[in-house]
């Protein structure tokens, strides 16, 4: 057997070549040896190498495989479904013979409150991007972002027990407030579940507001910091106050970073599970987009019914589901990724 | 006229309203910040206040809660921090050497479209929320797998949710390991693969575990795998693989439908433990780091 050139050895040489394109190519290797200096080396590089490439793949099927299996499992609900899947408000699977589920409510809740926590949340998170970055002294600015970071160390579920128990009565005369002032418009109208107890898309999109908050800050954060220096320093010496350095340089070369940070805070919103289960109380009608309703998510109605995941066709229901909110949150994360032209981490 | 130079004064002063906007901005910019800080407070000091009656309570971390009535205030939570530790150990065991073989296929090897497949589809996996991955668990390992319920289900849905928290952070650390230190190994003979194994990997070492106990730590609370995987269970099971075994969220989740006051305690006493756990994982990870820093100067 010849050994071929280097060239067929898994990741071996391209020897001085040009860098990797783009800002990924910082610290990348460009020297790479040639291996089997004593024999052996060829094998091990070849192995590990492979090893490597099968570990990347993984990951590629993981998705892959997501996606195939919910893709089997609901459709056989999906053709035993009596109702439309996409319109009907409906959500029955106690009869597994006559099943009737849609997700337009699901649908309602879940953008509902997760846009509501993103209005919140988006202008805070810059408010506290552009503070760590351009306003707080040097020295304190790491470990007031460490304290924003702490946030998102706070299990959801710690979450979900606070926003019912403490937050909720709380927001009540708030929410009492907007009903009665600004109750002409959809979104502040009467909703389909009692004021009292805040068990509202009010509380769950205040809730999920808290919880979005550190990943939309970071990875603003991240891009605040990268405003070229130089551009900084010509809109002082044209004689800019703070306040414009700040929105002449950092706002429009952070833009893509909050579009993106933005993004990201959104999925998260979208796929919160356990926070918005406790939360949010259901509702015998449904609700017409006001943030006094309740409902369930898509997330939460999945975890309701977990516990009677027994026989196939109901669970099914529960797949499609969840299907759909896949399908979502991938395209959410695909967008985020489109507006920071690349990696977006943060995570 | 041209003559005389037209000369004002060189420097104006401020405009008032460029001076208010300016400072409405720093006050502005300044509250996002405060009102940040606020729920953070709340929530700690709603979780130490109302939990830690229960926690230095006796037999809190040395007992289970079998045999123990809904409205007594007795028993503890060891069997649901036992689940805890155990599927998220499980799914640190089955992530860790994936992720980091993973991470070093993107910055050692990886080049072209596969590589940046992969590094999409980590972004993608970032994305995805807990309980689709707890369903595509169910959908592979019980449904079509015909494995029963158990712990070991929940730390496969774990898994997904660990491996790109890992895969970013080891990426991270390997790209800060400096090039002239794997160029030095190579002029000396070794292979590529000893190379990143032996010098680029433990140079990297300190960050990455920071990076893992992160990871861990963001596991650990996750309520909807335990949800959808795993039944609860009042008393202890050591066994990964069959039975029904408590974990703390799932213990909260279950005791909240308690109306008992005692039940009410537990619950508040076991997110005080589990936001004790997680706490002490980060600070062991900001300990790391320090070590980290310390020593690359």
């Amino acid at each position: 057997m010849t050994i071929k050139p280097d060239s067929s050895v898994v990741g071996s040489p391209a020897p001085v070549g040009p860098p990797r394109s783009g800002h990924t190519s910082i610290m990348v290797s460009t020297v790479v040896p040639r291996s089997g200096f004593k024999g052996g080396g060829r094998w091990g590089d070849r192995i590990f190498g492979s090893v490597a490439l099968a570990a990347g793949a993984t990951i590629i099927g993981a998705i892959a495989l997501m996606a195939l299996f919910l893709i089997i499992q609901a459709v056989p609900s999906l053709q035993a479904n009596k109702a439309n899947f996409i319109t009907s408000t409906e959500f029955n699977t106690t009869d597994a013979g006559n099943l009737r589920f849609g997700i337009a409510e699901l649908f309602q809740v879940t953008i509902l409150s997760s846009l509501f926590a993103l209005a919140i949340a988006v202008p805070i998170a810059i408010g506290i991007a552009a503070f760590l970055t351009n306003y707080a002294p040097r020295r304190l600015a790491r470990p007031f972002g460490v304290l924003v970071d702490m946030l998102a160390a706070v299990p959801s579920i710690v979450f979900g027990l606070w926003g019912i128990f403490v937050l909720a009565p709380r927001l009540e005369p708030v929410a009492a407030f907007l009903n009665a002032h600004l109750g002409w418009l959809f979104l502040f109208g009467k909703g389909n579940v009692s004021l009292s107890g805040g068990g509202t898309i009010f509380t769950a999109g205040v809730v999920l507001a808290v919880m979005i908050l550190p990943i939309i800050t970071s990875v603003t954060r991240e891009v605040f910091s990268l405003t070229p220096r130089g551009q900084v320093e010509a809109a002082q010496a044209l004689g800019a106050t703070k306040w414009e350095v700040v929105r002449m340089t950092v706002f429009p070369y952070g833009r893509s970073g909050m579009i993106a940070g933005s993004m990201l805070g959104l999925g998260r919103a979208l796929g919160e599970t356990v926070a918005v289960l406790i939360i949010l109380r259901s509702a015998a009608q449904a609700g017409h987009w006001s943030v006094f309703d309740g409902g369930y998510t898509f997330a939460s109605k999945i975890a309701s019914a977990a516990a009677e995941f027994s026989s196939k066709l109901p669970t099914g229901a529960y797949i499609a589901a969840g299907l759909v909110l896949f399908l979502l949150t991938f395209v959410v994360n695909a967008l985020a990724r489109l507006a920071a032209g690349g990696r977006v981490s943060g995570g | 006229m041209l003559e005389v130079p037209a000369k004002g004064p060189t420097f104006h002063p401020l405009s008032p309203i460029r001076k208010i906007k300016n400072k409405l901005a720093t006050v502005l910019f300044a509250s996002a910040f405060a009102v940040a800080t606020v729920p953070l407070v709340w929530v700690l000091f709603t979780v130490v206040e109302r939990g830690v009656k229960a926690v230095v309570g006796q037999g809190w971390w040395t007992r289970s809660l079998a045999g123990v009535l809904p409205d007594q205030f007795a028993g503890g939570v060891y069997h649901a921090i036992y689940g805890t530790v155990l599927q998220a150990g499980i799914a640190a065991l089955l992530s860790v050497p994936l992720g980091i073989m993973a991470a070093i296929y993107l910055v050692e090897y990886g080049r072209g479209t596969f590589a940046k497949v992969t590094t999409f589809m980590v972004d993608i996996l970032a994305g995805v929320p807990s309980i689709v991955a707890a369903l595509f668990i169910f959908a592979l390992w019980i449904s079509t797998l015909g494995f029963p319920q158990s712990a070991f289900a929940v730390s496969l849905a774990l898994v997904l949710l660990m491996l790109p928290v890992v895969v970013r952070n080891t990426e991270e650390m390997l790209k800060l390991v400096p090039d002239e230190l794997r160029e030095a190994s190579y002029a000396l003979g070794i292979p590529k693969w000893k190379t990143i194994l032996r010098v680029v990997v433990p140079t990297a070492l300190p960050g990455i575990i920071s990076g893992l106990l992160l990871a861990l730590a963001r596991v650990m609370g996750e309520t909807a795998p335990v949800l959808v995987l795993v039944g609860y269970a009042r008393s202890i099971n050591y066994d990964a693989f069959n039975g029904n075994m408590a974990s703390l969220p799932l213990l909260i989740y279950t005791e909240l439908t308690n109306p008992e006051a005692a039940g009410r305690a537990r619950v508040w006493g076991a997110a005080l433990t589990l936001i004790v756990i997680v706490g002490a994982l980060y600070v062991a990870a900001a300990f790391l780091n320090r070590y980290l820093t310390r020593h690359r100067t």
